[in-house]
């Protein structure tokens, strides 16, 4: 047991074409249990293919990739959805709420695809939602909802099944200023109880506040800060 | 806040794969209907309304033209299929004008499945309403000397008055065809009415209702055969005879009746059997069912397509959910599994309530009509599987695409 919920070793990403287009070159990544990463970079760097492949939403041309200790390039792509519904929890700069159904419901899907039965789907998705703040708005449709809290539904969907990793891409790209500092506050939360969490940012900022800054530039990693606190 | 984030290293043991379960899939397959709900419920209306029309047409159309066929067979139930006309063709070897042999009705009463023969017979003379009126205008009615058995053998029924027994067969009385009564303006026999026949008054002693299987007596005047043979010497030749037989050998006994009828001549003599004329209307109207059957094919074709196009638009329209599913661990297959099922939901939503909309539109045609109503069982399920089927074949490809859509494209629509 290596500890790490993401490890990769040499990483290249190349989308055919002529010339071939290079997303990713050699990029090696640890990130060890209950890390708070932030993984910045400008537009076209390669960091969102970066979190795709982490994801494995996508799969690397060249290299090894091993997501809470599964080796992806021996999945298959049905193994691989499985290691999703259990291992990685998505928040996406848009949301991806779907409205005409309850905040509550909208987390409890965060574990439709487990194969829990729908109470029980339903007891932990008021539970994240008390987790992030939210449990006076459960019955509440999310296009009710502010921005700040819209992004607190999906971090709690995120959250709802216990992944060994949280992927925020971007999370508050839609927000003001003053709801996105409480949602870098509530990852902060998360972090101090032992949540996993790479956020994906462009906001050099937003990524100073964060423990451990990675720094993608042209599809290769170029710094990456001492891990404080890092592999606990 | 007490945070339940486990802090356990993570699981590499087994992985267990993505699950759906079946209960969950109606719910999924209806959040597309749920959650835009203007918008799904126009596509939607759309959709039922062409499939509605197209079950409709085939239920109205399969429920109508079996009532109406129902109405036919019926009166076939009624009347007997068992009924047979022999008539004398016009030939050498037969005497008078297409006559048939005297001893035509004993044989043919001897054939065994025969039971019931009966027999018209043309009497030279016209039917007036008076002596006053001139011979020329006949109103094209003629007079006709029978037997006591035509009644029972046609089935037919009187109007009003009594039918010709055997003791009335010398006795100048007559009885009226429907139309023979209403063109002298006969509508009751009460108060001694009596018509002017040949040379001498008949009283008249009864009226038939319309005879559905020999419409052609409806224009006589009937009269019994002993007086048409002492007041115009009628021949003793019968013209028509009419028999029943055995329902299950009726083509056995239709087979020898020439040759028993006319031993000498028997190509010519004719042989027919009348209910073959409503038969025919029957197999008409099942022509026009496989017509309205085929416009309804087309309308739910269009329904189908109507199916197809909103699954394409709907697919496109929800890339980011579709990318936010497989995000949240759903396969290819449970998502194509979610896109058909929404297909199937629109189709039986489409064909349930044109079923309704068509039977509902049988049972008020057949109430009007006054005919029993009819819806039938084969267009009610027929229809909705024909809705299903086509839901599943319209959402086959939307579905696909869906499925085939790679998670970071779809994840990159905004």
């Amino acid at each position: 047991m290596s500890g790490l919920v993401v490890d990769l070793v040499g990483v290249g990403k190349e989308y055919p074409g002529d010339p071939p287009t290079r997303v990713l070159d050699d990029v090696h990544l640890e990130i060890g249990v209950g890390e708070l990463v932030a993984i910045v970079g400008p537009s076209g760097s390669g960091k969102s293919t970066l979190l795709n492949i982490i994801g494995t939403l996508d799969r690397p041309t060249e290299g090894s990739v091993s997501i809470a200790g599964h080796d992806t390039s021996l999945l298959s792509d049905d193994e691989l959805s499985g290691l999703r519904s259990r291992a990685i929890g998505f928040v996406f700069q848009q949301f991806f709420l779907l409205s005409g159904m309850t905040a509550v419901d909208n987390v409890a899907d965060g574990l439709l695809y487990t194969g829990v039965p729908l109470e029980d789907r339903r007891a932990a998705a008021v539970h994240a939602l008390e987790q992030v703040g939210l449990d006076h708005r459960l019955g509440h449709d999310p296009s009710k909802l502010s921005g700040g809290e819209r992004q607190r539904v999906a971090i709690a969907r995120a959250l709802v099944g216990h992944p060994s990793i949280v992927l925020a891409d971007e999370p508050t790209g839609n927000l003001d200023s003053r709801s996105s500092q409480a949602i870098i506050d509530l990852l902060h939360e998360l972090h101090d109880e032992g949540a996993s969490i790479l956020v994906i940012t462009h906001d050099r900022d937003i990524a100073a506040g964060l423990p451990r800054q990675v720094e993608v530039l042209d599809g290769r990693v170029e710094a990456d800060t001492v891990a404080r606190g890092a592999s606990r | 806040m007490t945070l339940a984030v486990h802090l356990d290293p993570p699981a590499v043991a087994d992985l267990a794969r993505s699950a759906l379960h079946p209960g969950d899939l109606l719910r999924v397959a209806s959040v597309g209907l749920r959650t835009r709900r203007l918008r799904a419920a126009l596509s939607a209306l759309g959709i039922a309304i062409g499939i509605a029309i197209g079950i409709a047409a085939m239920v109205a159309v399969l429920g109508i033209s079996e009532s109406s066929r129902n109405d036919l067979l019926s009166s076939l139930d009624r009347l007997g299929t068992n009924l047979l006309t022999v008539r004398g063709g016009e030939g050498l070897g037969l005497s008078g004008d297409g006559a048939l042999p005297t001893s035509a009705k004993p044989m043919l009463s001897r054939i065994g499945p025969v039971d019931g023969v009966s027999s018209v017979t043309l009497v030279d003379a016209d039917v007036r309403r008076t002596d006053l009126i001139p011979s020329t205008r006949t109103g094209g009615l003629t007079v006709q000397a029978t037997d006591a058995a035509l009644l029972a053998t046609l089935r037919g029924e009187l109007a009003d008055g009594e039918w010709l027994d055997d003791a009335r067969s010398e006795l100048p009385v007559t009885v009226l065809g429907a139309v023979t009564a209403e063109r002298l303006g006969i509508t009751d026999v009460g108060n001694g009415v009596a018509v002017w026949v040949g040379d001498r008054w008949f009283s008249v002693v009864g009226v038939l209702e319309p005879l559905e299987l020999a419409p052609d007596l409806d224009r006589t005047a009937l009269i019994g055969e002993g007086i048409a043979q002492a007041a115009f010497d009628t021949t003793e030749n019968p013209g028509t005879i009419y028999l029943r037989a055995d329902p299950d050998q009726i083509d056995a006994v239709r087979s020898v009746l020439p040759a028993t009828a006319a031993p000498e001549a028997p190509d010519t003599v004719e042989v027919a059997r009348p209910t073959d004329a409503i038969e025919a209307k029957a197999a008409a109207s099942d022509a026009f069912t496989a017509l309205f059957l085929g416009l309804g094919a087309v309308a739910l074709l269009v329904g189908g397509v109507g199916i197809a196009n909103v699954m394409v638009i709907s697919v496109l329209e929800r890339r980011s959910e579709i990318g936010l599913r497989r995000a949240l661990g759903a396969t290819r297959r449970h998502v194509s599994i979610q896109f058909l099922a929404e297909a199937l939901l629109l189709s039986a939503l489409g064909g349930v309530s044109g079923v309704a909309l068509g039977a509902g539109v049988t049972a008020a045609y057949d109430l009007a009509r006054g005919w029993a109503v009819v819806v039938p069982v084969a267009g009610v399920v027929g229809g909705v599987v024909a809705a299903l089927l086509i839901g599943a074949v319209a959402g086959l490809y939307p579905a696909t695409r869906a499925a085939r859509l790679s998670p970071t494209d779809a994840l990159r629509t905004v």
